[in-house]
């Protein structure tokens, strides 16, 4: 906050303040249409278990415009269309692998916060492991030095 | 001597660390998220029209022999005004364009025409964004190229500026 605003406000600094908030308030309404929103974007399936199926599955998709987010943490008008076909797709009988597979067809792995083991993703998984055996075995020649 | 070697290890190791972690905190992130669908088939769709007594836009329209421009666009997007200027000047070099307007309201959509031009042959109304997101498209304004067998030959992400329409016309004649 200190940096939007400057201690001593003069009249010019207060106008220019108050318009530079206008502006980001102002920001998102232009990247959104008038429309409502998705039937399904705010709107939990009827049956709990179906629900719990496309919440963990939201949790787990990339927002595509806001990209720091799952669409499950994120308002965007983008993320809610995305929450509106998974809950749809899950309750037409798709499984959650599928939606995701139809996904990652469209928009790759990046879409993803749960990446498949590839060659490029290996490391990942292989890099703690071998970290630990690296320590494993680093203590037991340090054990095996005291007792000798 | 590599005694030496390895206790210094852990500092280089470190270093690596460190520099990897200022270049990608320096180098802009990744904005832009290309369709993984060029190459490949339109998945099939069919929209209503977006406005009364115009075509809709189906995907059997986009398997007629000849390559299309598909541009997702929309009345609210700012940069869709934009570019509207160079999709008349696609039409006129005699490209047929089919517009996919996102989640858009009729009145909203003929005002926007009406203001910015229409080259569009037909138009689907995509309230839901489901034909979007089916596509891979991440935004608007998109423009895919279609060839005359529905497969998908490029993406164009973001606003089409002036200098960008030789390519998309060149793209749409490797499409023929």
């Amino acid at each position: 906050m200190r940096g939007i605003f400057p201690k001593n406000l003069s009249g010019r600094g207060m106008l220019s303040a108050l318009l530079a908030c206008l502006a980001l308030a102002a920001t998102p309404a232009l990247a959104d249409s008038l429309m409502p929103a998705a039937r399904y974007a705010h709107t939990q399936l009827a049956d709990p278990a179906q629900e719990r199926q496309a919440k963990a599955l939201m949790e787990t998709v990339r927002c595509l415009v806001c990209q720091g987010q799952s669409i499950a943490d994120s308002d965007a008008e983008m993320a809610g269309d995305m929450r509106a076909l998974i809950r749809q797709r899950i309750e037409a009988g798709e499984t959650p692998d599928q939606i995701r597979d139809w996904l990652v067809a469209r928009y790759g792995n990046w879409v993803t916060y749960d990446p498949p083991l590839e060659p490029v993703t290996w490391p990942l998984w292989a890099a703690p492991v071998l970290l630990v055996a690296l320590g494993v075995w680093l203590a037991r020649k340090r054990f095996r030095r005291r007792r000798g | 001597m590599s005694r030496r070697l390895i206790l210094w290890a852990p500092l280089a190791v470190f270093a690596v660390f460190l520099a990897v972690f200022a270049v990608s905190l320096y180098s802009p992130s990744q904005r832009t998220v290309p369709s993984r669908l060029i190459g490949q088939p339109v998945p099939e769709f069919r929209l209503d029209p977006a406005l009364g007594g115009r075509p809709g836009l189906s995907s059997e329209t986009l398997r007629r022999g000849q390559p299309r421009l598909v541009n997702i666009f929309a009345s609210w997007c700012i940069p869709c005004r934009a570019e509207a200027a160079q999709l008349d000047a696609l039409a006129r070099r005699g490209i047929p364009i089919d517009g996919i307007a996102v989640r858009d309201r009729p009145e909203d959509l003929a005002a926007f025409l009406r203001a910015y031009g229409d080259p569009f042959a037909t138009i689907g109304a995509d309230n839901d964004r489901q034909v979007q997101l089916a596509l891979g498209s991440a935004g608007v304004p998109e423009t895919f190229i279609v060839d005359g067998n529905g497969i998908i030959r490029h993406q164009h992400i973001g606003a089409i500026n002036p200098q960008d329409v030789p390519a998309l016309a060149a793209a749409w004649e490797a499409a023929r």
